[in-house]
């Protein structure tokens, strides 16, 4: 690893003049040279090379190194969202692709300073990253390799069971228990003030009668454990598992780094687009002289690029980034638009508004991948980019396209999207059948989940839990209960379709 | 430098291998040994482990793409398409690569810490080797390389302003051509004959065949990468040996008693009358399920290895193959005879997993 050449760094100071006088206002940005099993090695620690010790690391660089071996991919860039901001280039890469990859960063450093969905991240990771390592090194010291791997795999293999929105509301966390709580009085109807003879109307017995009923709920509810499903299982488990400090600990830290990572999935057409987008305008307008335009259209359309049947993010972020400025540029929204339906008219508005550039700022802030494809994927961009679902088609076994409605694209894309892809599970009882029994439940949308996996999940949840665990889930249209007792794996039936 | 990396991907190494966390090779994705074999490469799978997730199922078999195409029509093979987010956790899909039986041989050298052969005999021939390794503004039109080419023209057409978006003609001067050059490489020019042996009797099933023609394939690889020129024969016997064509040799059923010393008296003919063992290296290789028609059989192939075969070759290996028929007994009395004679090696191969660890038996001595 070294500093970047002179040259370089001259180039570094004028793509990010220019970037901030586009308007970007990336963290201050460093850039390191590395040569390409450097790069691999980085990219399988997910950035961070003082990271804890684990295989997943060691099999992510061997796929990496042959992948980049027998030419599959070739990691260009790789960026931190830190404060501040580092990133990597690849010694072989040629100045050009050099500074397109500087102006990438740019991009995605201002996307992670000022998108809402990464606020809540930590911007001191690297440092955070690090003494998670020298947490779980010492461990390892005082336990052994294989303890603490055994462990952490099981809490790897929940790393997904978290809510990632809970960070952004400001929903009040549950107090934990506490024995010395001072015991509230029973709570009873408030009545209102009123002589003895207008009682009977101004406090309708039926009124009183309800009352009571919620209260009853209420107090009911308070004796349910936890009180609302949870969806931040890891949470639930950190706080209730009966863990030693170090198990604790090292749930806490799968939980922490899991957090920090999701909003990179969940921004993830968005934070690539929005790069590319930059990268282009920058390089096309302000940084490529005219001996380099054809190298750079080279390589721009090989990022570019979609494989057929496949979405590459980079191109479907940046056209959409593209599409709202050219919309909001000629006033392509609100009422006036919308209502219109005469084609031709449509195809020649243009009421100069030039908000363009505004808007895709403004988008950039507030949205991610969910509300960007669902308020400004429109019917017009996803056929001008020729979007369609496929399916597998059992009969011929084989992948097929199924569907250019617009309607199912975006339902289909959507639901991709939604929960990062993930099952939605709650943990919906602690305290199952009042013997301690960890219940969770699966919202269960049109997929089920992969029963064999399953298993092998609640036998590490039963791990941490240590009680036998159960989950409600759908299969294959009956409403099933999975459940693991520690030694046997068990499923039945709750209700038939 | 040593790696940080180098901890952790070692630790992956060794679950792979199984040496350790055992109970996680069940999560192992490896997928068959020799994936699609195309003309020269073949596709082989980047072992992977799976961590378990709630995730969803089969039926989770759609998502959106990009492209032409109507209602029907098929996506491309082998590049699922894939939602978003998809194949951003590692695991995802098995990974397989293309790789060249060169590199094959030089993966499987160290992964299983193969020695390189040192030749006996008198090599020497030197012969040439060549690779494409670079480009050059001068060549044979044969060797043109056309996107190179194509955007040195392209450049020169928008540098003199004669390039007309509406009408992209590029027509390439000859400045503008760009070939593929070579380097050449000498490399010691050495023979070697690989003999394979195998029992065909009512004993060997196909799973037993499958296992010989995966591990043979192996050798071969092995072998190729260590000598320029490998001529290969073919021996299947059962109480009588004969010789055959690489498809009848794996593909032959045959049923019958088994009489080992009749393919090893045919390998000693063949060597005989083509081979010259002082120019020639020479590797019988032979697998049955150590079943033989009695004692007196086994005597007279002890008795051919000692005066015949074993002196000619390199190394002589006898991979046993577990059957449900099979006794077993040959190994053991090949083992008792030579016992530390390193001109032959013996292994059992239990499994498709044991077939690894069978290489390693017979290629680690590097002979």
């Amino acid at each position: 690893m070294q500093q970047i050449t002179r040259e370089l760094q001259t180039w570094q100071n004028k793509i990010e003049a220019e970037a901030r006088a586009a308007g970007l206002d990336p963290f201050e940005t460093r850039f390191e040279m590395v040569d390409w099993d450097e790069m691999n090695e980085v990219a399988s620690f997910g950035g961070f090379p003082t990271r804890y010790p684990h295989w997943r690391f060691g099999m992510e660089f061997e796929s990496l190194q042959k992948g980049y071996t027998f030419g599959l991919q070739k990691i260009y860039e790789l960026v931190i969202n830190n404060d501040p901001c580092y990133a990597y280039l690849l010694k072989s890469n040629s100045l050009l692709e050099q500074k397109m990859v500087v102006a990438h960063v740019m991009g995605h450093s201002d996307f992670f300073r000022h998108n809402l969905w990464f606020s809540h991240t930590n911007r001191r990771m690297i440092d955070e990253m690090a003494n998670h390592g020298t947490r779980i090194r010492r461990y390892v010291e005082r336990h052994g390799e294989t303890v603490v791997e055994e462990f952490m795999d099981a809490c790897l293999s929940l790393e997904n069971l978290v809510d990632v929105h809970s960070v952004y509301s400001p929903q009040k966390r549950r107090p934990r228990f506490d024995v010395m709580e001072v015991e509230e009085p029973a709570e009873t109807p408030k009545k209102l003030k009123s002589k003895g003879y207008m009682d009977r109307f101004v406090n309708p017995p039926e009124f009183l009668e309800a009352q009571r009923k919620k209260i009853d709920q209420a107090v009911k509810k308070k004796k349910q454990f936890p009180e609302h499903k949870e969806k931040d299982v890891l949470l639930f488990l950190l706080e209730y598992a009966p863990l030693e400090p170090w198990q604790r600990d090292v749930l806490s830290i799968v939980r922490e780094e899991g957090y920090y990572f999701a909003p990179q999935g969940m921004t993830k057409i968005m934070n690539e687009g929005w790069a590319s987008y930059w990268h282009s305008k920058l390089m096309t307008e302000k940084i490529c002289n005219d001996s380099e335009i054809v190298d750079f259209a080279d390589n721009h359309s090989a990022t570019m690029g979609m494989r057929p049947g496949q979405l590459n993010p980079y191109k479907i972020g940046m056209e959409l980034f593209r599409d709202i400025e050219e919309r909001w540029n000629r006033g392509r929204f609100g009422r006036d638009w919308e209502s219109c339906t005469d084609l031709a008219e449509r195809r020649r508005w243009n009421t100069n508004v030039g908000k363009g550039r505004q808007k895709i700022f403004e988008v950039r802030r507030i949205y991610n991948d969910v509300t960007f494809i669902d308020e400004y994927l429109t019917e017009e961009f996803a056929v001008a980019q020729k979007l369609f679902v496929y399916r597998f088609n059992a009969q011929t076994n084989r992948q097929e396209i199924a569907d250019r409605d617009f309607k199912k694209v975006k339902q289909e894309l959507l639901f991709h999207l939604t929960n990062l892809g993930s099952p939605i599970i709650h943990v919906v009882d602690g305290n199952y059948q009042n013997r301690g029994e960890l219940l969770l439940s699966h919202t269960h949308d049109q997929l089920d989940i992969e029963l064999a996996e399953a298993r092998d999940v609640l036998r590490n949840i039963h791990r941490v839990w240590q009680r036998p665990v159960h989950i409600e889930t759908h299969l294959e249209g009956e409403k099933k209960l999975m459940s693991f007792d520690g030694e046997k794996h068990h499923e039945r039936t709750v209700a038939p379709a | 430098m040593v790696k940080k990396i180098e901890r952790d991907f070692g630790r992956f190494r060794q679950i792979v291998r199984g040496k350790i966390r055992k109970e996680l090779r069940k999560y192992i994705t490896k997928g068959e040994f020799i994936g699609r074999q195309g003309k020269s490469v073949v596709s082989i799978p980047i072992p992977q482990i799976r961590i378990p997730h709630f995730r969803f199922g089969k039926n989770d078999q759609s998502g959106v793409g990009q492209g032409d195409g109507d209602v029907g029509t098929p996506l491309q093979e082998g590049q699922p398409g894939s939602g978003p987010g998809a194949g951003e956790a590692p695991g995802e899909h098995i990974l397989e690569v293309e790789v060249s039986l060169e590199e094959l041989a030089r993966m499987l050298g160290d992964e299983l810490e193969l020695p390189r052969i040192q030749p006996k005999g008198k090599s020497t021939v030197i012969s040439d080797k060549e690779r494409y390794t670079g480009i050059s503004r001068v060549g044979p039109e044969s060797l043109r390389h056309f996107k190179r080419s194509y955007i040195e023209a392209l450049k020169r057409q928008l540098a003199l302003g004669v390039y007309d978006p509406d009408d992209p003609l590029i027509i390439p001067w000859r400045e503008d051509k760009r070939y593929r050059s070579w380097r050449v490489k000498e490399i010691p020019h050495q023979n070697a004959l690989i003999m394979y042996m195998m029992d065909v009797s009512g004993s060997m099933g196909d799973e037993q065949k499958e296992i010989v023609r995966i591990e043979a394939f192996w050798i071969d690889t092995w072998l190729r990468s260590q000598y320029k020129k490998i001529d290969i024969r073919y021996v299947v016997h059962d109480a009588a040996a004969r010789e055959v064509d690489q498809h009848t040799f794996y593909h032959v059923k045959e049923c019958g008693g088994t009489k080992i010393s009749s393919a090893y008296a045919l390998c000693n003919e063949i060597i005989k009358r083509d081979y010259d063992p002082y120019e020639w290296n020479i590797y019988p290789f032979h697998f049955s399920d150590g079943d033989n028609w009695g004692s007196e059989d086994t005597r007279h192939c002890l008795n051919l290895l000692d005066n015949e075969l074993l002196p000619k070759c390199n190394l002589f290996c006898y991979g046993q193959v577990k059957s449900a028929y099979g006794s077993g007994q040959f190994k053991r009395d090949l083992d008792e005879h030579f016992g530390k004679d390193e001109r032959i090696i013996t292994s059992e191969i239990r499994d498709k997993e044991g077939i690894y660890d069978s290489i390693r038996d017979f290629l680690k001595k590097g002979k």
